[in-house]
């Protein structure tokens, strides 16, 4: 099962501990953490479902390379960081 | 009389109360995070914060009983496949709260209505106490919308929402830059209102758009609304018909550049601005942090100084951090320096409560 880990800061807002999960693709790993945790969606996401423009994800040491549509292929022993971008201050 | 005041601050939500004629900050909440907005409903009794965490987007919170809890922000619904939706300056217009710029309680019988006024230029309205949002779309999909431009924000911001006392029906909001609308069936049809405003900062052609315009905050008189007030990026404006048309005030001395204006809650003819030198410099003229009064619906102006820092001061205030309590005596404002300056007596004498806070974005009075 991949691994999604999201920073430390968010955890002040809304309660996101690390989780184990599935699926081929970032987004899909995503959704099925979001699936029992609906308010860390907007935190990471925006209306559009596209990543927050100063979010950034890590998979495997690699960006993110599609940030609206977070189609990037995972593997069941992936490392997914959702961190924040500094461009955001 | 008000002795409560919120104080939105880019470090928190700052609760200052005036006890035996002493204010003092009295509590803070969401200390460290970026408070930009504060509203208390009194309808209901609850209080609501916004915030833009940045990196995490703006949220709203409301107060209940004490608690604080997280309620839904307004939301942009999916921005079609293959639409092309940019701004007046032809930038692509995101469908994504960027901020929530206004917050505002609906009459004083329409039990849990909020609107909310949104960048990138999306204007909401919530029936339930602001557990859901619905984007007014009568606004959104007017091909006018497009002709908006950021001013001061990337995209087109909505910063005031007038509920007209007579018939709450009838709503009036500001946008820097896409001048004033007006709805007088509950938000269904919508009309520009911003005749007679001009905006040097473009090319004399379209200077006279009303849909181009930049009011940096529209007030309206409680006791005479009809009277409105605007302070615009080049200038103060008056409308005496309802906004079907308005006229610049000339002559303010030290300037007639600023954000906020606050309207007497009974005398029409009375308002306050606070100046700064002009777009380009925005910082007060030589330095003195000065307040400008006029009692005469704009004839004259008065510069009030007393109490009020008159040497090396930079503060501005921004478009709602300028506010009056129903008594009509009591102002207060807040600076983006930190400062929180209360008057009693309509602004002849101010008094510096702190200089020490977060930089200012609002300040208003609570029952």
């Amino acid at each position: 099962m991949a691994r999604v880990v999201f920073t430390a800061n968010l955890q002040r807002h809304v309660e996101c501990p690390a989780a184990e999960t599935e699926g081929a693709t970032v987004r899909e790993a995503l959704e099925a953490v979001f699936r029992g945790n609906e308010r860390l969606r907007g935190y990471v996401l925006d209306d559009q479902q596209a990543l927050r423009r100063h979010m950034a994800i890590v998979v495997d040491g690699k960006p993110l390379r599609d940030r609206v549509h977070l189609s990037d292929p995972i593997s069941a022993a992936s490392a997914i960081y959702v961190v924040q971008a500094l461009s955001g201050g | 009389m008000s002795d409560r005041l919120a104080v939105s601050t880019r470090k928190g939500l700052f609760w200052v109360e005036c006890d035996d004629g002493d204010w003092r900050v009295a509590d803070v909440d969401f200390l460290g995070d970026n408070v930009t907005l504060a509203l208390h409903d009194p309808r209901s009794g609850y209080d609501y914060a916004a915030l833009n965490h940045g990196h995490f987007g703006a949220k709203l919170h409301c107060r209940e009983n004490g608690v604080w809890k997280e309620i839904a922000a307004p939301a942009y619904p999916p921005k079609p496949e293959g639409l092309v939706d940019r701004d007046g300056w032809g930038k692509d217009i995101p469908y994504s709260l960027i901020d929530i710029f206004s917050l505002e309680t609906g009459g004083p019988q329409e039990d849990g209505v909020l609107w909310c006024g949104t960048i990138p230029g999306g204007l909401f309205r919530s029936r339930d106490h602001g557990s859901t949002w619905q984007l007014i779309r009568s606004l959104w999909d007017n091909p006018k919308r497009q002709q908006w431009m950021g001013g001061g924000t990337d995209w087109p911001a909505i910063h005031s929402i007038c509920v007209d006392p007579r018939d709450s029906a009838i709503v009036r909001i500001g946008i820097s830059c896409g001048g004033v609308w007006e709805t007088r069936d509950g938000g269904n049809a919508w009309e520009c209102r911003a005749d007679g405003m001009f905006a040097a900062f473009l090319p004399p052609e379209l200077g006279r758009d009303p849909n181009v315009q930049d009011p940096h905050r529209l007030a309206q008189s409680q006791s005479a609304p009809d009277r409105l007030w605007v302070q615009h990026h080049n200038g103060i404006f008056r409308s005496d018909d309802a906004s079907a048309s308005w006229r610049e005030i000339t002559g303010v001395q030290p300037s007639s550049f600023g954000f906020a204006v606050a309207v007497h809650p009974r005398d029409p003819d009375t308002a306050w601005f606070v100046p700064a030198i002009k777009d380009e410099r925005r910082i007060p003229v030589d330095g003195k942090l000065v307040v400008t009064r006029t009692r005469d619906a704009g004839a004259t102006f008065e510069v009030l100084c007393g109490g009020l820092p008159q040497e090396h001061a930079y503060d501005v205030v921004y478009r709602h951090a300028l506010d009056i309590d129903s008594s009509g005596d009591r102002l207060a404002f807040a600076t983006t320096t930190g400062g929180l300056y209360v008057s009693e007596d309509q602004g002849d004498r101010w008094r510096e409560i702190t200089h020490r806070l977060p930089p200012a974005h609002a300040v208003r009075f609570v029952p």
